[in-house]
């Protein structure tokens, strides 16, 4: 059984090899144990679409999507990601998953210095694949983890909400 | 990258990742305990970020199989300590069986938190502000524990003793929590009060109660963000048993409160406000219950 080598606890300042899919391409990159998936994605895979902000949870820039679900990267070393699937906000541009998402917020003003967009786009993508015609109240609650300092978030509940329903209008059709 | 640099990095680690229980327990008994389990990291990793800790080894926790999976054992819902938070809302079984743990789960932080943040370790940690360990309270749940010496079972009354402290030893493990099924005669109800949110909240209660017709045969009642533990409130529930819902009891229950808890000291939410919020609660949910026979 054991499986865990006592070695292993002189090596913390040596980097790891982790292998992962992210944006659909398979990378392996060396992390120290103690690299967040957000310093990973951003220092080491030049992807700085992601954003990086309190570092703690609190305010949802750095939201990526881990095996299909929104999780702040910066609430996760490297190393728990080895073999998952991540999709930044680069891959979700690129596959045009959230293009109508993205037409909307710059039609409606939804964004002003654009931090916290990748975070409230990558949010709005996953309340929209899990419900079709959310309430403005549940558009609110969906985003509540996520901090805007400049828009005052009207717009923002504005562009979801209109992109929902042109949504379902489309699949009506 | 230079992490000495910048404050909210957290100090070097070693990282294994169990692929079983024993795998875990021997990894931290080996680390001279100055380790620590990692699940869904959204309490750990702020906390090993702002060097409020530092263990030499990180033992990841999420890729052990038996950890997972909700099923029904006997009276019992077993949930399994890895269960996310975001399954009490998904999961049929949870809805059915635990409805008050699926009421509370949109409460719990903010949609991405509740994708990894885990049961288990909600519990374990035991933050008197969170829902779900004051909640196994008002369940009458048992939490599972995995030790080097066996595993064992103890009661949710039993396993919160102070601010962070609970009844695991340094190097268990929770595997799973177990909820007794909710049936037919029985009736929850469950909210708080919080700025916004997602935020902690400034108080928060749940409740399960057994009726024969409209009078109350039993009720367990218990708040959180009152205290250093999440806590039930005995002389309320004492005030409501064998009676029905009428304006005479909830108030004599809102009363009891005044000896059930002692909010401690504190800036922003005084004792006195805390109590009365507390009360204000307990009436709109004791309100509830009486219109949901
Ligand atoms: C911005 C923000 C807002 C939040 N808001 C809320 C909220 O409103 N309500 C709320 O309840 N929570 C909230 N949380 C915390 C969140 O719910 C956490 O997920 C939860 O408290 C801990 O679960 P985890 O799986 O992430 O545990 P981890 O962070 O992985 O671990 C927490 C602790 O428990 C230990 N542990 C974990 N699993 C086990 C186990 N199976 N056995 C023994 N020990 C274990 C770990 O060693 C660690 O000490 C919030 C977090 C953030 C970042
Ligand atoms: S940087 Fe991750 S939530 Fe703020
Ligand atoms: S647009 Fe500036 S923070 Fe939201």
């Amino acid at each position: 059984m054991s499986g865990f080598e006592e070695t292993i606890l002189d090596e913390a300042d040596e980097t790891v090899r982790v292998r992962f899919v992210v944006n659909g391409r398979k990378v392996a990159c060396e992390v120290a144990p103690r690299e967040t998936l957000v310093d990973c994605l951003r220092g080491e895979l030049e992807l700085t679409g992601t954003h990086v902000g309190c570092e703690m949870g609190a305010c949802g820039a750095c939201l990526v999507q881990v095996d299909g679900r929104a999780v702040h990267s910066c609430l996760m070393f490297a190393v728990q990601a080895d073999g998952a699937r991540i999709d930044t906000i680069e891959g979700l541009t690129e596959s045009g998953a959230i293009a109508d998402l993205q037409a909307e917020f710059h039609r409606r003003n939804a964004l002003q210095c654009g931090f916290c967009t990748p975070g409230m786009l990558v949010n709005a993508h996953e309340l929209l694949s899990q419900m079709a015609q959310p309430s403005r109240e549940a558009i609110r609650d969906a985003l509540s983890g996520n901090y805007c300092r400049c828009t005052g978030y009207e717009a923002i509940v504005d562009a979801i909400d209109a992109v929902a329903k042109a949504r379902s209008v489309g699949d009506a059709r | 990258m230079d992490f000495e640099e910048t404050a909210v990095k957290a100090r070097a680690f070693s990282y294994f990742r169990a692929a079983t229980i024993d795998q875990a327990l021997d990894a931290h008994a080996r680390a001279g305990d100055d380790a620590r389990f990692i699940a869904g990291g959204q309490s750990l990793v702020p906390a090993l970020s702002l060097r409020l800790q530092a263990p030499r080894l990180l033992i990841d926790i999420t890729h052990i199989a038996e950890l997972r999976g909700i099923r029904r054992e006997g009276a019992c819902l077993r949930i399994g300590a890895l269960t996310r938070h975001c399954e009490m809302l998904s999961e049929p079984l949870i809805a059915e069986f635990a409805p008050l743990l699926h009421a509370a789960a949109p409460f719990v932080a903010h949609p991405a938190i509740r994708n990894r943040g885990t049961f288990g370790g909600s519990v374990a940690l035991a933050d008197p502000a969170s829902e779900f360990p004051a909640m196994t309270l008002a369940l009458d749940a048992e939490i599972e524990i995995a030790g080097s010496s066996g595993s064992r079972r103890v009661k949710a009354d039993d396993f919160f003793v102070d601010l962070f402290e609970t009844a695991l030893q340094p190097g268990e493990l929770i595997t799973a929590i177990y909820v007794p099924l909710f049936k037919a005669d029985q009736r929850f109800a469950f909210d708080e009060l919080a700025r916004r949110r997602g935020d902690y909240a400034l108080v928060g209660c749940g409740m399960l109660a057994t009726f024969t017709s409209d009078r109350i045969d039993d009720i367990r009642i218990s708040f959180f963000s009152v205290g250093n533990t999440p806590t039930r409130v005995k002389g309320a529930e004492a005030a409501l048993i064998g009676f029905g819902l009428d304006a005479e009891r909830i108030a004599a229950a809102q009363a009891a409160l005044e000896s059930d808890l002692a909010p401690p000291e504190n800036d922003e939410v005084p004792p006195a406000m805390r109590l009365h919020l507390a009360r204000v609660l307990l009436g709109r949910l004791l309100g509830r219950l009486g219109e949901a026979g």
